[in-house]
Parts: C-alpha cells; sequence; structure tokens
C-alpha cells in the first residue's frame, strides 16, 4: 500500500463511483429513452384484405352494398369506423367504389333508375364506374382493390 | 484548453467552494449506517425520474387510469421496467427511511443543535408515507380501490371532525373521479415539492451542522 504508483484510495473511491453511477444512469437514461420514443416509431400496417362474400350473391352488373367495420387502437383507445363499399360484379370482373363521397364525405347511394350514385347532401352523382356526372365533388369516388378467389370476392382495406 | 473552461466556470459558479464544502466535509468515523440518508436521497430522484415518465402515459380518469397502465405494461418499450423501479423503489423509500430513522434515534444523533434537523426528517417521513398512500391508489384497480376506501374510512373515524376529513380526503361521500383526481394532483405536485423543499433544508442542516459522530462512551 505505501507504493507511490498504487491507486490511491481517493482516486479508487472516485473511479468506482464514475463506473457504477454510469451503469445506473445508462439502466434508467437507456430504456427511458425507448420509453418515450417507442409509440412514435411504431409502425401500424393499416392493409387487411376482406372477404366480401360468395360471387353469386352478386348480381351481375348492379352494385351492391357492402358494409363492415374496422377498429382502430391508439393507446389505450379503441375507436370503430363503419365504411361503406359498393361492390361491382361484371362477369369475372369485380371493382369496388367506396361510398363515401369525395365532395364532403356524406355516403352516397346506388340509384337504379338513374343508373348513378346519388350523394344527399349536395346532390352531386356519379357515374356507374365512380366518375362525377354532376354536381360539386373534385374527384370521382375512391377505388378499392378488389379480387376473385375461388368463387369469394374480396376487398383491400387501405387505413387513409 | 479544459483548464481554462474549468476556471471560467470555477470563478463564477464557485465549483471548488461547492465541492469542498458539500463533499470534501470533515466526517467523523462511521459506518455503513451513516449511508442511509443518501439512500434515500438517492431513492427519491430516482422515485421522480420515474413517475415523472409515468405521467407521459398515465391518464388520472377512471376511465383511462387502469387501461393505461395496462398499455404502460404491455405497449410501451420498457414500460414494465419503468412501473416496476416506481413500484419497488417506493417501498424500498419507506423501509429506508424508517431504517434511518431508527439509526438517528439510536445513535441519539437529534439532540443539540440537531433537533430542527430531525423534525424535518419527521415532516419527511409522513410526506413519504402519504406519497405512498396516494400513489397507491393511482392504478384504479380493485385492490387501490378498496385499500384507499378502508384508508379514508379510518381517518374518517377520527372523533368530532372524521366526517369532514373523509370527504376532504375524497372529495365528497364516495370515492370517485375526484378522488383520484386530487390524490394525482397530491402525488405529483404538492407531495413532491414539499419533499423537495425539506430535503433542501434538511440537508443544509447536515452539512452546517456536520454528522453526529457515534456517541462516546461518557456522553
Amino acid at each position: 500500500m505505501s507504493d507511490s504508483d498504487s491507486v490511491g484510495r481517493r482516486q479508487f473511491v472516485l473511479a468506482v463511483t464514475t463506473f457504477l453511477g454510469s451503469i445506473m444512469g445508462a439502466v434508467i437514461g437507456l430504456p427511458a429513452i425507448g420509453y418515450m420514443l417507442s409509440p412514435a416509431l411504431k409502425s401500424s400496417t393499416g392493409e387487411a384484405k376482406i372477404e366480401v362474400g360468395p360471387v353469386e350473391n352478386f348480381q351481375d352488373g348492379v352494385p351492391t352494398l357492402f358494409t363492415f367495420t374496422r377498429t382502430k387502437v391508439n393507446g389505450w383507445e379503441k375507436t370503430v369506423n363503419s365504411y361503406g363499399v359498393y361492390v361491382l360484379r361484371e362477369g369475372d370482373k369485380v371493382t369496388a367504389l367506396s361510398n363515401r363521397c369525395t365532395h364532403l364525405s356524406c355516403r352516397v347511394k346506388w340509384n337504379d333508375e338513374k343508373s348513378a350514385y346519388l350523394c344527399p347532401c349536395h346532390d352531386a352523382a356519379f357515374e356507374k364506374d365512380g366518375a362525377v356526372r354532376s354536381g360539386p365533388p373534385p374527384k370521382e369516388l375512391d377505388h378499392l382493390e378488389a379480387s376473385i378467389e375461388e368463387g369469394k370476392i374480396f376487398i383491400l382495406y387501405k387505413e387513409a | 484548453m479544459k483548464e481554462t473552461v474549468f476556471q471560467w466556470l470555477d470563478e463564477r459558479l464557485g465549483l471548488t467552494t461547492l465541492y469542498k464544502v458539500l463533499l470534501d466535509r470533515k466526517v467523523p468515523k462511521v459506518n455503513w449506517w451513516f449511508t442511509l440518508g443518501s439512500a434515500n436521497l438517492f431513492l427519491f430522484a430516482l422515485q421522480l425520474i420515474t413517475g415523472m415518465l409515468l405521467t407521459v402515459y398515465y391518464v388520472p380518469s377512471p376511465d383511462h387510469a387502469y387501461d393505461s397502465i395496462q398499455y404502460i405494461m404491455n405497449s410501451v418499450a420498457f414500460g414494465w421496467l419503468i412501473r416496476g423501479v416506481h413500484h419497488w423503489g417506493a417501498s424500498l423509500m419507506v423501509l429506508i427511511v424508517f431504517f434511518h430513522m431508527v439509526h438517528t434515534f439510536t445513535y441519539a444523533a437529534y439532540k443539540y443543535p440537531r433537533e430542527l434537523t430531525w423534525l424535518t426528517g419527521v415532516v419527511l417521513l409522513l410526506t413519504t408515507l402519504g406519497m405512498g398512500f396516494t400513489g397507491y391508489l393511482l392504478p384504479w384497480n380493485q385492490k387501490a380501490y378498496w385499500a384507499t376506501t378502508v384508508g379514508t374510512s379510518i381517518a374518517g373515524t377520527v372523533p368530532f371532525i372524521g366526517e369532514w376529513i373523509l370527504k376532504v380526503l375524497r372529495g365528497g361521500t364516495d370515492l370517485s373521479a375526484v378522488t383520484l383526481m386530487r390524490f394525482y394532483s397530491v402525488h405529483i405536485w404538492w407531495l413532491p415539492a414539499t419533499i423537495v423543499a425539506i430535503i433542501s433544508t434538511h440537508m443544509y442542516m447536515v452539512v452546517r451542522l456536520g454528522v453526529a459522530g457515534p456517541p462516546a462512551k461518557d456522553e
């Protein structure tokens, strides 16, 4: 202990304190950073393939309304949103249009007589393929990817 | 360069003086019992940090309190760790505060000129227990709810003013959202602010008066 090159008591205490202090700081500090950031960095895959039903349920050439709900979880809160989609089968081809008017998001309704989707809010009309026929909407109705697999119709829901 | 920067800061902040007065002060020949005060200070700092982190996600409302804690435990990265440290740190702190008091009492360190250090310590014991009492309700589970029901009912048995105390504690006759919110407020603002102020006074006196060593035989 009398050697001049041996570590002094003060230096030893300082080194041990620094070492242990750093470990303790890291044990709380690093998880704290992850704790603060983790919800922000979570990626949500807002895609879902939804089964609409067997092909024979959909009359050829007539848009049929299909409704479904999606549950969204934000933190500890669950929000259930309902959606409507007009599914149109023409032979082996199937298309799907959102029933949300592109003007102010009212729900459009298919009218067989006029062969158009009519919006009750501002008298807008859309063609069977979704294009704007008349009224204030700035663009055509939103399309959803749709497909027929083994006699069943599916649509692909994508989170906005 | 390092030397110059340090000197510049030292001249203005008095770092060397602080170091000498706070950390380099003379201490009598002591033992491990004398580390309990520092252990409490460390635990309080830990509770402060983890507690501040918990408020990031916790919601003091009957609708969300339980769910927000489930979220912390299951969905937030290291949420289980932060809450776990806060939970166990709380119990440990009560224990260490008690041992700290036992030490001060058995070593007769509360005598002249340290009476005020002892008295502020008593307040710190009570506020620490208050932190435990108010924090226990916050998870808003069955245990929390009924423990607080029983605890506030006990306070309600005080003669004459018991009913009044019960109503003040609960913010009404029943345990409700009002109770949860006021316990939360007391837990994160009033008690911590009080504790910080009193710890400062407590430690100022420890530094000023020095540590009372073990009593001598003829004392």
